[in-house]
């Protein structure tokens, strides 16, 4: 087994066993890259030499006896739209392609803090607006089952890198979906942790009232390990909840016995691909082989989650995206003779189309007018979604869903087609309407081949619910015995 | 002056820059000046991913300035986003308070020529200033500064209550007092930290309803806002005299020229996209909270005036004056525990030194000298020491130096002590009555203005020094010896 293939705990314990230096993990993964990256392209930047700089320093430290972190040297990715100090932090746009980051995001502080060996930045869509990584303005990303398909998205490059050993695991970013829709396509576990529990200080802002950091990893265990490290509450933001610091690796146990489990009627229903609807009801049979309850249960208001998601999310886009205008910094057009030149240029030149749809919907349900008929009534709206998940979680701990409804699609498949693009959200979107944690779970492969995952959702930080009842699941099933082919169609 | 069958109505919005050390949403330095750029972080310079925390020395304040004007303070506030694009405005929106701002339904009073007069206030909401660009004076380019972007703001936005340009200045120099006397500003109009958007119409006099109203923006010092007002409402009632309509509009007043020209294209009606600021958490203030700020309130100008009417017995005048500022009214309370002589201060205040900061250009706050120094000055005054007119000589030293010196040093130094030996002051009035005869005759056939020539010439030629009730005296007893 290469080193390259390992998850971090098994990694954390041969290092501390003395059976191998980060310095070897860190190059191993960078062979892997030069290996497979060419034909995936999950990376925006490659930070080899820093890289390499600091995992001997952690080397050296570990040989000097200091105290260091279990997980200090090893080495991890990071989705393009968090800030790392003197590093290009492009959002995969054409607008910040040469922006370098002048600040740390506080979960990149976090990880300083273990003494994290960064491997680079990975690629995404455009601003995370999309569910393909095809709206990256950099390239496209290939899903390393099959390298004619997309890896999902928006953090399809995180994913497909952890899919393809190109790292061990990666941060990522959800807003609609985008941990774990594309973690569902490239077979990986990706887990967005309840609004407020991670700080977004430092993340670029798509949509401030939904987005959320979260890991993306080869198993639970390493999403809990990662959870741990950068959950918290932080003073640069206002919306990081102050609750007391929990230990998620303690949630880990394989037992499901009493736990109530509900299937939402809407999400195996029409829309949903047969193999992934039949994907859900087996986890569902088998979590009752194992001892929990397993119920059918209604989210009826779930149908308006994703008109809600569009509204809210692409409003707070369009003043989150303001600020890219070619003043002080990012793209500034070469065309321009007054100020109105520099802003339309700019903007116009250096967004691509899917992040210019967003900000023309989000600019048109805010103005004078409209604010009422979709902004306003989409927050109540969003309460009524809220108020329903938290009835079904006075019946439930967890629920289980499709993560996605399908499995990975062809490139180019749905690019011309933003409304079909927009329903590869359905089943992910409403979670974070609610503000609630949700993982996906690599399940099993369809008939061609292709990762299906299942979604659990928890009630508002009772991650340590959906980790355990996560972790069962893994234990009882061998998804890992699968290894993607990066085969070509 | 406006057409009699014309009357204003006029409406404020001021601008107040809050005291705190740090900025609305970052821990950066709200200090005045410095290199461009260099009290910023990347919150207040708006980069990609930084997030605003609110600052609760802001709220504090805030609410303060709301309870000082008769505010009720709203329990359940939160702040918005104002989208609009400018370079000096990094994140491409203002943080503000859209519709639950921190205090609401205030009001101040105000004195007129025809008494007191309530100018209600609509609303006080937190914001963030602005950064600020510097034109190239060789045309190379605009720069931008964003050391004041993030610089805590309240707005307070009056009814459309004043019916003159004096009554708006007025409610401008009371907010002013009011807020410099409760320390949330310095209020320095000349570094922008009060300033005003001031708007304006006009409406036949017996007319209820409201005539079009203009807008002049970011009006910095009482002089221009006079003289826009006026400007403005004589030249709306131009417009209407000649048969045309106002436009609404808002207008750049051009101090050089005294006129106001249009600054927008009408078309572009703004349109703020104002919504709920996602990355701030609600408002929330308990009664508790706000009772306890009550109670930091310092005296206040209204209280201290009536206490000056019924201790010290001051002129109505007077009492008005010395509690316009809080720096007159600090520095009055300090002297009067030195001299125990209130009447002479407040004269001193009202005449010698508006006089001599008026001929400066100054403003109260700039006063060097302390309470303690003044109180000195009319002891001495009061002692003998010196006469009224040398202390004024003295006061005007008192404004010349940083350190300003104790006015008995001043006086030692220039040699300014009064003449009060006999001897010496009957020799000179010797001299001059000889000198004189015929303002001898003057006086004896009952010109008492006689005497006041020789008491000046004795002045002249004792430079001021000699003791003028001495003078009188022996003058008398001079010329009944003739």
């Amino acid at each position: 087994m290469e080193l390259y293939e390992l998850t971090v705990h098994e990694l954390a314990d041969k290092l501390e066993a003395g059976e191998v230096t980060a310095t070897e993990i860190t190059k191993s993964y960078f062979d892997r890259i030069k290996e497979k990256d060419p034909e995936v392209r999950a990376y925006v930047t490659l930070l080899e030499e820093d890289a390499l700089k600091k995992a001997k320093e952690v080397d050296e430290k570990r040989i000097n006896g200091e105290k260091v972190s279990k997980y200090a040297g090893i080495p991890i990715g990071i989705k393009d739209n968090l800030c790392i100090t003197g590093t290009k932090t492009t959002c995969s746009s054409k607008m910040l392609e040469n922006f370098i980051a002048p600040y740390n995001a506080t979960v990149i502080e976090k990880l300083n803090d273990e003494d994290a060996v960064y491997l680079g930045k990975l690629n995404m869509d455009e601003f995370a607006m999309g569910s393909s990584t095809e709206n990256s303005a950099l390239f496209k990303t290939h899903n390393p089952w099959d390298l004619e398909r997309v890896p999902g998205g928006s953090s399809g490059g995180s994913a497909a890198a952890v899919a393809a050993d190109m790292a061990p695991w990666a941060l990522g970013s959800d807003t609609g979906g985008s941990i774990r829709q594309p973690s569902s396509l490239c077979g990986v576990v990706g887990l967005k942790p309840t609004y407020g529990l991670v700080s977004r200080y430092g993340l670029v802002a798509f949509a401030s009232s939904l987005d959320q950091i979260g890991p993306i990893t080869k198993d639970i265990t390493d999403a809990a390990i990662l959870l741990n490290i950068i959950s918290g509450h932080d003073e640069h933001d206002s919306t990081s909840l102050d609750i007391e610091k929990k230990d998620y690796t303690k949630a880990l146990v394989n037992d499901v016995k009493g736990m109530r489990i509900g299937i939402p009627k809407e999400y195996i229903a029409d829309g949903i691909n047969e193999e992934v609807k039949n994907a859900v009801l087996e986890a569902a049979e088998k979590y009752k082989e194992l001892g929990a309850t397993v119920e059918e249960c209604s989210l009826d208001v779930g149908k308006y989650a994703t008109a809600v998601y569009y509204i809210i999310a692409d409003a707070e886009a369009s003043s989150n995206l303001g600020r890219f205008d070619g003043i002080r910094y990012g793209y500034r057009t070469e065309n321009f003779s007054n100020l109105r030149d520099i802003y339309r240029n700019s903007r116009s030149e250096g967004f691509g189309p899917e992040v210019k749809r967003r900000i023309l919907l989000g600019t048109y349900v805010l103005s004078s007018g409209y604010y009422d008929a979709y902004y306003k009534k989409a927050q109540k709206v969003r309460t009524l979604i809220t108020n329903a998940y938290n009835e079904l979680f006075e019946k439930y701990d967890v629920l289980l869903t499709p993560t996605s409804p399908t499995t990975a699609f062809k490139i180019g498949e749905k690019v011309d087609n933003p409304l079909e693009m927009y329903l590869a959200d359905i089943c992910t979107v409403p979670v974070n309407i609610a503000g609630l944690p949700g993982m996906n779970i690599p399940y099993k492969l369809d008939s061609k081949g292709l990762p299906i995952g299942v979604q659990l959702v928890a009630k508002q930080f009772d991650e340590e619910k959906l980790l355990r009842i996560g972790y069962t699941l893994e234990q009882n099933t061998n998804f890992r015995d699968n290894k993607p082919t990066f085969r070509k169609g | 002056m406006l057409r009699d069958d014309y009357e204003m109505v006029i409406g404020l919005e001021v601008h107040c820059e809050l005291s705190t050390k740090t900025k609305i949403f970052c821990s950066c330095s709200t200090e005045f000046g410095g290199e461009p750029n260099t009290h910023c972080c990347p919150v207040c310079m708006g980069m990609p991913g930084a997030l605003p925390v609110l600052n609760e020395k802001v709220v504090e304040y805030a609410v303060k300035a709301g309870l000082a004007t008769n505010c009720s303070i709203e329990e359940n506030s939160k702040n918005d986003r104002k989208n609009y694009f400018y370079p000096d405005t990094p994140k491409a929106y203002q943080i503000s308070q859209f519709d639950k701002p921190l205090c609401y339904d205030g009001y101040v009073n105000i004195e007129t020529e025809d008494g007191e007069k309530t100018i209600r206030i609509e609303r006080i909401h937190i914001e963030d200033d602005a950064g600020k660009l510097n034109h190239d004076e060789y045309g190379r380019g605009s720069f931008v500064d964003l050391n004041r972007a993030g610089v805590p703001l309240i707005e307070v936005v009056s009814k459309p209550d004043m019916r003159s340009a004096e009554e708006a200045e007025k409610y401008m120099r009371k907010l002013k007092s009011i807020f410099e006397y409760i320390e949330v500003s310095d209020c320095k109009m000349e570094q922008g930290s009060l300033r005003a958007d001031v708007n304006v119409s006009v409406r036949k006099k017996g007319t209820e309803k409201f005539g079009t109203r203009t807008e002049m923006k970011n009006m910095s010092s009482f002089r221009s806002i006079v003289r826009a007002i006026n400007y403005e409402a004589e030249r709306q009632v131009d417009v209407i005299e000649n048969g045309g309509v106002v436009e609404q509009e808002t207008l750049r007043w051009d101090d050089i020229s005294g006129k106001t020209f249009s600054m927008r294209d009408k078309e572009n009606a703004d349109d703020y996209r104002y919504f709920p600021e996602p990355d701030l958490v609600a408002i929330k203030l308990s009664k508790e909270y706000v009772e306890n700020i009550r109670k930091t309130l310092p005296e206040l100008p209204e209280s201290r005036r009536k206490r000056y009417l019924a201790d010290y017995e001051l002129s109505e005048k007077a009492a008005n004056f010395v509690t316009s500022s809080k720096y007159y009214s600090n520095i009055f309370e300090e002297a009067i525990k030195v001299c125990n002589n209130p009447k002479t201060v407040s004269n001193m205040l009202m005449s010698d030194i508006a006089r001599i900061l008026n001929e400066r250009e100054e403003e109260p706050d700039e006063i060097k000298f302390s309470g303690k120094q003044l109180g000195e000055l009319v002891s001495l005054i009061d002692k003998g020491t010196i006469s009224s007119a040398i202390a004024k000589k003295v006061l005007e030293e008192m404004f010349v130096e940083d350190e300003v010196k104790d006015p008995e040093v001043i006086v030692k130094e220039k040699g300014w002590i009064q003449i009060s030996d006999e001897g010496a002051i009957k020799e000179i009035v010797v001299k001059i009555v000889d000198a004189n005869p015929q303002s001898v005759i003057d006086y004896k056939g009952g010109k008492d203005k006689a005497l006041g020539f020789l008491v000046g010439q004795a002045m002249k030629e004792t430079k001021g020094q000699a003791n003028p009730q001495i003078l009188n005296k022996l003058f008398i007893e001079e010329i009944n010896k003739r």
